[in-house]
């Protein structure tokens, strides 16, 4: 990619002021001939986002992990399409048109996508229209033929999970099309994180996906620094990894349990089940809150570890039981008959669609944010990325198998090298500081005032993005965020197809998606 | 395996006692509800959890009360898998307005006598989503709430101390 950066920033019209990688403002041609390089695979599409009068395209470059941000200023509210030629992202393109009234010119679909005409209002972050709220049908795509039925399922599912609508065209026992239907929680994110104070903005980016919140909450936090530009104490970079690696277990824990009791095979269920408990146990009783919400802001973290012994503790049961289980499952026949070579996601249809996580790993797709493009103290930590090529769910559980291993390591090597000191800085004076003009920085003076960050983590699920547009007095101007999910979804709908009904709740499980991050 | 098993029958189980309610709680909770449900349910609830729009937070605990350490059913509460075989709904998240239909629609799909149980910050007051377009409100704007559970998310404890209240209460009423 590394040529096709440098030919993008030679055709920049502006290059912003955005840490820690450049945003660049390009015309109509370049950003076309992005799309092209896109769909080529010359770099993977991170993220496609809006605002009121411009559209935004994040591109990663997936061996050293760097990434730039293509903007595009939409005059007339039309913009060239990307999912025209790069299918992942369509859904990204409806929702822009959903929340902005912004048009992808040549978008193949342009069914609604996140509004299902019940908010009363059409394009509620751009024009603001106000329009009846009855509900307008869906039209589902078109699976026809004499022996093949539907199945609707959701939004409100038969399990306790969150809401969607699955819609199967089935010939008998056989999925033929898995179609998904979205966005039922979308609670309006973006339009909260538009002119609110830091806090605020923190706290709902900590909810964007609950079982990420510490993810969410270290990509936030990052961003924010980054465009702030303010110093994070060392204890409080350490500790954030720990939360991180914490939440990681217990999700890996909690998953690998599921998507074996989804083969009713319940055991699994029970004894993971178990050792979730007791990581989330640990993590109340070190940091006061089990799923750790709200521990990271910007700046640093809230709270100090005092006692790393529970969370040693944790790790020496957590070894002494989990392998038992990870043998439990290799020997057991029955349960591999269910997970071997279901739902398989081919490399290719991951690599397009830069599938993050567990997901992307169990598939070839070796790209892991924590190793690029890194964040520290990874770069100071011993880990080794986890990955498998056959992309079905047995290989999505081994890859949590190895991942649940690789974060014990990483829990101890951290508690072990935990340094001391401060767990915050004070953002106020670093923000005072900004706010006085500096002498011979003129060139470098953004204008109007305003700084942007940028921040990728991986979270359990994959790599979470968050981009942010602050003013000097620490004010978020606008965010965006963009889970893993959003790129995941799709490739749902492609694992399933020609496996039997029956294996579906396994097949979503072994992804486990978001619908709140994906909704937003 | 079969050792595995072998040992979940000697050891001790890591099930952990009842949380205490105190009286007067069931007490106020059972003149709350004001039904006389004991002769048709008994002991006993069957729990349609509904997600109407939250971060999925709620949903990890809800999930944890069915593990070994707070085993749920032997209190008599059981998760279902369909609004028909349900007595309470447990209702998490800010209502969106995308999903205002489908908890009407669970409302109404469910039987009386029928109770719905409010948990955490969102259901309870929108939480952090209050001021969207695409919220409608809590979840007592939408459907009658008899039971609230605070938290962000509540923890398991506080959801069994509330669930075990309604089932006493009920028993009681």
């Amino acid at each position: 990619m590394s040529t096709f950066r440098t030919a993008l920033l030679n055709a920049a019209l502006t290059v912003e002021e955005q840490k820690p990688w450049p945003r660049i403002t390009v015309d109509g041609d370049t950003w076309r001939q992005a799309t092209l390089a896109i769909a080529a695979g010359n770099a993977t599409l991170a993220g496609l986002w809006a605002e009121p009068d411009a559209v935004h395209m994040a591109l990663l470059d997936d061996q050293d992990g760097s990434l730039m941000v293509l903007t595009l200023a939409t005059t007339d509210g039309r913009f060239p399409s990307v999912g025209l030629t790069h299918p992942p992202a369509q859904r990204l393109e409806r929702s822009i048109t959903d929340l902005y009234g912004l048009v992808p010119e040549g978008m193949p679909d342009d069914r609604r996508w996140l509004d299902h005409d019940r908010w009363g209002v059409r394009a509620p972050l751009g024009s603001g229209a106000p329009v009846p709220t009855d509900g307008a049908p869906y039209a589902f795509l078109k699976a026809e033929g004499p022996p093949l039925h539907q199945i609707a399922v959701g939004p409100v599912h038969a399990g306790i999970i969150e809401p969607g609508h699955f819609r199967f065209s089935a010939n008998g026992e056989i999925v033929v099309r898995l179609e998904e239907r979205l966005g039922y929680v979308h609670k309006g994110i973006e339009g909260l994180l538009t002119n609110t104070t830091l806090e605020a903005a923190a706290k709902v980016v900590a909810r964007v996906s609950g079982d990420s919140t510490v993810a969410y909450s270290l990509a936030f936090a990052r961003a924010a620094e980054a465009a702030l530009g303010v110093g994070v104490p060392q204890r409080a970079i350490w500790l954030r990894a720990l939360m991180a690696e914490l939440e990681r277990l217990a999700n890996h824990l909690g998953d690998i349990g599921a998507i074996c009791n989804d083969a009713a095979f319940a055991l699994m269920l029970a004894h993971c089940g178990m050792l979730r408990e007791e990581v989330l146990r640990t993590a109340k009783a070190s940091f006061g809150h089990r799923l750790m919400m709200d521990r990271i802001m910007p700046g640093g973290v809230t709270v100090d570890l005092h006692d790393a012994a529970p969370i040693k503790a944790l790790t020496t049961r957590v070894r002494q039981r989990f392998p038992r289980l990870v043998e439990l499952y290799d020997n057991t026949t029955s349960l591999q008959n269910r997970t071997v070579a279901t739902g398989c996601l081919s490399a290719d249809l991951a690599r397009r669609f830069g599938a993050g996580g567990p997901i992307g790993r169990a598939s070839g797709r070796a790209f892991d944010a924590r190793k690029a493009p890194g964040y520290p103290p990874y770069g100071d930590l011993d880990f080794k990325m986890a990955k498998r090529d056959n992309g079905d769910v047995d290989a999505r559980i081994w890859v949590r198998i190895d991942e649940v291993f690789e974060s014990l390591e990483l829990i101890e090597q951290i508690v072990d090298r935990l340094p001391p000191g401060p767990i915050a800085y004070p953002l106020a004076p670093a923000l005072r500081e900004r706010r006085v003009p500096q002498a011979g920085g003129l060139a470098n003076e953004p204008h109007d005032n305003t700084t942007e960050g940028l921040a990728m983590v991986e979270s359990f699920r994959g790599d979470v993005l968050v981009w942010l547009r602050t003013d000097d007095s620490g004010r978020v101007l606008r965010g965006a965020v963009r889970d893993p999910s959003v790129f995941q979804w799709p490739l749902l709908e492609a694992a399933i197809e020609g496996n039997i009904v029956a294996d579906f709740p396994l097949c979503n499980k072994s992804f486990n998606c978001s619908y709140s991050g994906h909704d937003l | 395996m079969r050792r595995m098993l072998f040992e979940g029958l000697f050891r001790r189980p890591v099930t952990e006692g009842a949380p205490a309610v105190a009286d007067a709680e069931i007490d106020a909770l059972a003149e709350r509800l004001g039904v006389a449900a004991k002769a048709r349910l008994g002991r006993s609830l069957s729990i349609r959890e509904v997600d109407a729009g939250s971060c999925n937070g709620c949903e990890l605990e809800v999930h944890a009360l069915n593990n070994s350490y707070y085993d749920v059913e032997r209190f008599g509460l059981r998760f279902v898998a369909s609004p028909r075989h349900a007595d309470v709904l447990m209702v998490t998240g800010p209502v969106t307005a995308n999903m205002r239909e489908g908890l009407e629609r669970t409302y109404a799909a469910t039987p009386a006598p029928k109770w719905v149980v409010a948990i955490g910050d969102c259901a309870a007051g929108c939480g952090v989503f209050g001021k969207s377009y695409a919220v409608v409100g809590a979840v007592s704007d939408v459907i009658p709430v008899d039971l609230v559970i605070p938290g962000c998310p509540p923890e398991p404890i506080d959801m069994l101390k509330g669930l075990i209240g309604l089932v006493e209460a009920s028993a009681r009423g």
